[in-house]
């Protein structure tokens, strides 16, 4: 019997994937979103808000990750550049997206046109947290019928994004939601986020979304344009 | 259900690391997981069962050293194991808190023939 030492991280694949990935779209200068939450907080509605404002200033392309269905593709289709669908069902991991997934889909897409890539993530606030999908910023969706204790529940997934929207604001009347407790458990874990407050039912808060979204556009260009030394 | 992929890389890591020694048999895995990543050792043990049949991984038992989550304070930079119920310093009860352990996922070392 002998014993081998190996110390080996088990993501490392893919996370070199996820790094490829990154270069690839970096050639190509995609900015890239990871768009996370649970089943039903809003990513599809806020894909679908964001090309409305943005789709004449952005060649904008989706990438679907979804078990079972082409739903979610179906709304995106007509509004996006290009779309892409994973179904996650007939593959082992049907509860994240992972780099080779994107690495596959990234092929499907004309990134030389592409200046903004939305990747929908499978609908889950666990199993995504640990996959790197080559993204330039991971957004979590956090809706206020789900609760205000998201954060408290799932802190690993909060504490690795880059912005938070509070999705469904027009319900605050209608359910126990404290918006600053939200706001003081995200900003505990990562006090660098930035978190926005919207309905993408009514519309409300997404120009401010839009806005930020353009201002993180044109500083990831602006530093692609920058010459290497 | 992501241990599926976990599993696999699992004995991608373990065959090469048994060939680059030259094993016969690979009879242990000793393996780290942080309580933070999700990973629940008996779905990687019942993906491992399947995915090992007909390798030198075949039968080999699976150990896992299941490290905490563990965080700092950043106000009064106190070092602790998270409770139940929220991420609260126990020291000075800030909020503001960050990871520093229980992330973790390798494989550590092997026992092979």
């Amino acid at each position: 019997m002998k014993k081998i030492e190996v110390v080996q991280n088990i993501l490392e694949a893919n996370e070199s994937i996820a790094a490829r990935n990154q270069e690839l779209l970096d050639k190509h200068k995609t900015f890239t979103l990871n768009i996370m939450s649970s089943p039903g907080a809003g990513k599809t509605s806020l894909i679908l808000q964001t090309i409305a404002r943005l789709k004449d200033r952005l060649g904008i392309a989706v990438i679907e990750g979804d078990v079972a269905s082409t739903v979610d593709a179906e709304k995106v289709k007509d509004e996006a550049m290009e779309v892409v669908q994973i179904n996650t069902r007939n593959m082992p991991e049907s509860c994240s997206l992972i780099a080779a997934m994107i690495e596959l889909a990234l092929k499907d897409l004309p990134l030389e046109k592409i200046d903004l890539l939305l990747i929908e993530n499978v609908g889950n606030l666990i199993c995504p947290a640990e996959f790197a999908l080559g993204e330039h910023k991971r957004i979590v969706i956090s809706s206020l019928p789900e609760g205000d204790d998201k954060p408290v529940k799932y802190p690993v997934i909060f504490a690795g994004a880059d912005a938070v929207i509070i999705n469904k604001t027009d319900l605050l009347p209608y359910v126990d939601f404290d918006i600053p407790t939200f706001r003081r458990s995200v900003e505990g874990l990562n006090p660098d986020i930035r978190l926005f407050e919207a309905s993408c039912k009514t519309g409300a808060g997404i120009e401010s979304w839009c806005s930020w979204l353009l201002g993180e556009i044109k500083g990831y260009n602006r530093k692609a344009a920058r010459p290497r030394r | 259900m992501h241990e599926f992929w976990v599993t696999e890389n699992i004995l991608d890591i373990a065959l090469k690391e048994a060939e680059k020694a030259q094993a016969r048999k690979i009879t242990k895995i000793n393996l780290v997981v942080g309580e933070l990543t999700g990973f629940a050792p008996d779905c990687i043990e019942f993906y491992f069962d399947t995915m090992s049949k007909n390798t030198i991984a075949e039968k080999a038992s699976l150990q896992f050293e299941l490290t905490p989550a563990q965080l700092r304070c950043r106000d009064c930079s106190s070092v602790f194991e998270p409770k139940e119920g929220g991420w609260q310093c126990p020291k000075c009860h800030s909020q503001s808190v960050e990871i520093t352990g229980g992330r973790d996922l390798y494989l550590a070392s092997m026992e092979v023939d």
